[in-house]
């Protein structure tokens, strides 16, 4: 269903970001105009299966966002070369890219069209998905004036009724406050066991445990382990983060 | 691409009313505050220039309508589009979608203002006692080529201020530019040769000229200018194209 073969991805930074152009020009001029270039993942190397549940762990800036990008058709392994077969659906960073100024309803519409919905489909979905997100007194607010678990509430809401071949979560089994917590674990897994074959970026340990059939580990960008042995890994990696000692090497 | 649209059309819909709602929804004027801003620009050139110009120039009032007209739509079609990537970064850098969308919807809103003032254009022509004639049709073919030509200069500016915040200043002056090397409010007929060549280069100035051949010479421009227009139009959209094309993945380091 996918396998990335030897994926690497070097990332810009620096002092090239907002010069402008005539600073731009000055710095090519005078020969001061650097460019940082870092590999934010190096050789990282899986393949999944149909209904396979990947989680990616690994401590902050190891790479993880970055590959789910190049995972996601958004950005594009700068070497290797990554094999996608179905479509594809990335939830990154679910609250962000909603619109403070248009209403809940306004919002609800565009998201789900940049997530490829139809507008029929939208019509259909636009009660069910306010009723799961508990935002029908909210409908026509402006949506800066929501709370931040409600935005993420809603966001989870619209997100939760793709139905994709392969299926990139980062960070958003997490969302919101307790009981709905509780409803959109639930909702999650029926996605899963609807047979997606699913990435799954997470810091919790218990999900990973839980949830997944696969797991990679990734360390500044290196691939320390991609392995069936979940518990092995995860006990691996607890270990790893207790001591902070050098990650090990697995075969 | 129509492919594309066809498979983005719900998203591109969703995008233009979003563009429009956020744009009036919340001003007591709405739409009429932007089909002001040409009429202001009018009336102040026609009170300060009036005396100067507009002596030697039959029917001036049309004459720098015609003008504005144009101009008023480049500027503000180019404005909007130069930000129309940037900011909807919060939506490229996490979904997938053709970058080219944000900017298309743009357009759509700068040219229903324009064909609104359109209406209001006409409407002065008639108040100027202007002589309306079929030629008048051909009018839809700048209107055409200065659309294409205004989405390829929107795509080049909303690339080059992704990687160039300041690009804002310099488009400002550089617009100011254009706004007194276009003819607006003068005549270039007895200027030097040399000079009559530079503005010949000026695609703004070319759409004006070919309003104002129309509108008020009453005849229909050579077979040379519409190649020229459409050369015009055709070279901004495909070094736009490029350039999205070429950056696609690339954008992303830049937000």
């Amino acid at each position: 269903m996918l396998s990335c073969s030897g994926v690497s991805i070097r990332y810009q930074v620096g002092d090239f970001k907002n010069i402008g152009l005539k600073e731009w020009v000055m710095r090519r001029l005078t020969g001061r105009y650097k460019v940082v270039e870092f590999w934010a993942d190096r050789d990282v190397t899986f393949s999944l299966e149909s209904g396979d549940m990947l989680g990616i762990i690994g401590a902050n800036g190891a790479g993880k966002s970055t590959l789910l990008k190049a995972v996601a058709g958004i950005m594009e392994p700068t070497k290797g070369k990554i094999v996608r077969r179905g479509k594809i659906a990335a939830l990154l960073e679910l609250a962000s890219g909603f619109d403070g100024e248009l209403t809940v309803r306004e919002n609800t519409y565009l998201r789900g069209a940049l997530l490829g919905y139809t507008r029929a489909f939208m019509d259909d979905a636009y009660g069910s998905i306010v009723d799961f997100a508990e935002l029908r007194d909210f409908e026509d607010r402006p949506f800066k004036q929501l709370s931040s678990g409600m935005k993420s509430r809603l966001a989870f809401s619209i997100a939760s009724l793709i139905k994709p071949e392969i299926l990139i979560l980062d960070e958003v089994l997490s969302v919101g406050d307790g009981a709905f917590r509780r409803k959109s674990e639930a909702k999650m897994r029926e996605i899963i066991s609807g047979g997606a074959t699913t990435i799954l970026v997470t810091h919790s340990m218990g999900q990973v445990r839980e949830m997944c059939s696969k797991v990679l580990w990734l360390d500044k960008g290196r691939q320390i382990a991609f392995s069936d042995d979940v518990p092995g890994v995860c006990a691996a990696y607890e270990a790893y983060l207790k001591n902070t000692s050098v990650p090990p090497s697995f075969p | 691409m129509t492919e594309t649209l066809s498979r983005y059309r719900f998203l591109f819909e969703e995008l233009v009313k979003r563009d429009f709602k956020k744009k009036y929804k919340r001003t007591v004027l709405g739409m009429g505050w932007s089909m002001l801003m040409p009429l202001l620009t009018l009336l102040v050139m026609k009170l300060v220039f009036g005396q100067f110009f507009g002596r030697n120039i039959d029917h001036f009032t049309t004459y720098i309508f015609c003008g504005n007209v144009i101009f008023c739509w480049f500027s503000e079609s180019s404005g909007l589009g130069m930000r129309s990537l940037f900011g909807n970064a919060a939506i490229f850098s996490k979904v997938n979608v053709p970058k080219y969308l944000f900017l298309l919807s743009g357009s759509v809103q700068t040219l229903i203002n324009f064909l609104l003032t359109m209406l209001v254009f006409l409407f002065f022509c008639w108040l100027d006692d202007v002589t309306f004639t079929w030629r008048f049709v051909m009018l839809a073919y700048p209107v055409a080529t200065m659309l294409v030509f205004n989405i390829g200069i929107g795509l080049v500016l909303s690339a080059l201020y992704v990687f160039f915040r300041d690009m804002d200043y310099i488009w400002g002056v550089a617009t100011q530019l254009l706004m007194y090397g276009s003819a607006i409010f003068y005549s270039v007929d007895g200027m030097s040769p040399k000079a009559q060549m530079v503005f010949a280069c000026n695609p703004v100035y070319r759409h004006i000229a070919y309003f104002r051949e129309v509108v008020l010479g009453g005849a229909v421009p050579d077979l040379e200018t519409h190649l020229t227009l459409a050369c015009f139009a055709l070279v901004a959209l495909a070094v736009g194209a490029f350039m999205y094309k070429h950056y696609n993945t690339r954008f992303l380091y830049y937000v």
